[in-house]
């Protein structure tokens, strides 16, 4: 027996859903401009990734808005509740994702300086990986795959040791290349924003698993609701 | 866990050849908030009925198994039915003040059928039961007036009076609020949080979402069986039973 509610609550993850796509491709393009290292592409990049932005936050009020609406006219309960707070939660996950590609556009403008050689492509590495942990944990919530969303969790110790490889690379390059600073700073920025958005991505999986079933595994914990 | 105050074992309950309570055991912790929960013929009207006895009052009715209050085993011949009641009492779907009555000795009715004559200890009485009840400062200056001129949802409150009259150990309440306006129900609701600390209160509801606010513990009834007894809050958000998962989302059927 399908439910009005049924229909409403597809709505609503389709919603997300479409949220999910365009934060992705943000995601897609800042990870393109690194690896393009070309100026002019990456300008292309960072034009589009602004143009998502505005998508996303639209997104982002809309989703919220249906998840309230239904909160107060349909007050859910069990898994059809457990599903909406993990959308409440992963659509501010998202919004946080795309402003985070955005922050790789504002802080790539100036690095584009390709060295030193290592760094720049374990960036590279680094922004392939993160790509490949959101899509992973948009794939669980759209395929409702809570073994697949704790397998995804694990992306994310790769992530971090990537950022504090970088980290330590450009300390020892800036030893000997002061003058260069601004641009480390930079390289070090971008590094620190893809790493966030691996924890985000971390959360969306971690709210997978809860909406399907009602355990609560952040922060290394099992205690449900 | 807390101390155990009402507790079922293998409790068996039916009309005729009809068993509508197929041995239900639970537990009941003291000052606690319990709500029964279940679609309409899984049997919670009577499990609760059984509670106080007033189930054998139905011609036909029979009921096998043991009721405990306080470690008692309540059912059968050598106990007084009249006295369980006094101990465990009950609130109905419509408040049923007794209609030649005020409000005054609609609450302590009890009280002088059990031989109380006192005046004082019956004003005493009245007055903090009608605290207790949250209606005193509606009524204090009518205590005179019939007790069927107030409203239903003070009248619901006057059989709560009534009932706390006799100082009950148990409270069993029998969807109290479906025939109430939202401002009643969520008066009476109110005033089942504030009388956990005083009686230990079962509650039968249709309404899920009031199971969820005032209770501590639910339990789903289905068929005659209980399927699920748990943390209300456990139970409303992460339920173990595919059936209670189906009935609380409205999927049942």
């Amino acid at each position: 027996m399908e439910r009005h509610f049924d229909i409403e609550l597809r709505s609503l993850k389709n919603e997300l859903i479409k949220m999910a796509g365009f934060v992705e491709q943000s995601v897609a393009y800042a990870v393109e401009a690194i690896r393009a290292q070309d100026p002019n592409i990456a300008q292309t990049k960072f034009k589009q990734i602004f143009e998502v932005e505005r998508k996303v936050n639209q997104a982002h009020k809309d989703v919220d808005d249906a998840c309230v609406k239904l909160l107060a006219l349909q007050q859910p309960l069990a898994a059809d509740l457990r599903l909406i707070v993990a959308i409440i939660k992963m659509n501010s996950d998202l919004e946080r994702m795309g402003d985070q590609a955005v922050n790789i556009a504002h802080n790539s403008e100036r690095f584009l300086k390709l060295e030193p050689k290592q760094t720049m492509e374990d960036l590279v590495v680094m922004g392939d990986e993160v790509r490949t942990m959101v899509r992973g944990a948009l794939d669980c919530f759209i395929n409702r795959d809570g073994e697949m969303a704790r397998k995804i969790l694990a992306l994310d110790d790769s992530i971090d040791e990537a950022r504090n490889r970088i980290f330590s690379e450009m300390k020892t390059y800036l030893k000997t290349h002061p003058e260069n600073i601004e641009h480390g700073f930079n390289v070090i920025f971008i590094a620190r924003n893809l790493e966030r958005i691996g924890d985000h991505a971390t959360n969306i999986a971690e709210d997978v698993v809860f909406a399907i079933t009602g355990e609560d595994i952040r922060h290394g914990g099992s205690k449900g609701v | 866990m807390s101390e155990v105050i009402l507790e079922t074992k293998k409790l068996v309950a039916g009309f005729g050849d009809l068993d509508a309570v197929k041995g239900i055991d639970l537990r009941f912790e003291k000052n606690s908030v319990t709500a029964i929960i279940g679609p309409s013929g899984c049997g919670k009207s009577t499990y609760i009925r059984c509670l106080n006895r007033l189930h054998e009052e139905v011609p036909g009715a029979y009921s096998s198994g043991e009721v405990l209050l306080n470690g008692e085993n309540i059912q059968g011949l050598r106990v007084d039915p009249v006295a369980i009641r006094r101990r465990i009492g009950m609130v109905f779907q419509k408040p049923n003040p007794f209609p030649s009555l005020s409000i005054f000795d609609n609450v302590c009715v009890g009280l002088k059928l059990s031989g109380v004559r006192k005046s004082s200890v019956l004003k005493e009485v009245v007055e903090t039961s009608l605290r207790a009840a949250a209606l005193w400062d509606e009524v204090k200056d009518k205590l005179d007036a019939p007790g069927v001129s107030l409203s239903g949802g003070q009248q619901q409150r006057l059989c709560i009076a009534r009932t706390l009259a006799v100082e009950p150990t148990v409270l069993l309440m029998d969807e109290p609020t479906s025939a109430l306006d939202p401002i009643s129900t969520a008066k009476i609701e109110e005033l089942v949080t504030d009388l956990k600390k005083r009686v230990t209160i079962v509650i039968v509801t249709h309404n899920m979402q009031q199971a969820a606010r005032i209770s501590d513990r639910t339990a789903f009834f289905l068929l005659g069986d209980l399927i699920e007894f748990d943390d209300t809050s456990r139970l409303f958000t992460a339920p173990k039973q595919e059936q209670t998962e189906r009935y609380i989302t409205g999927r049942f059927g």
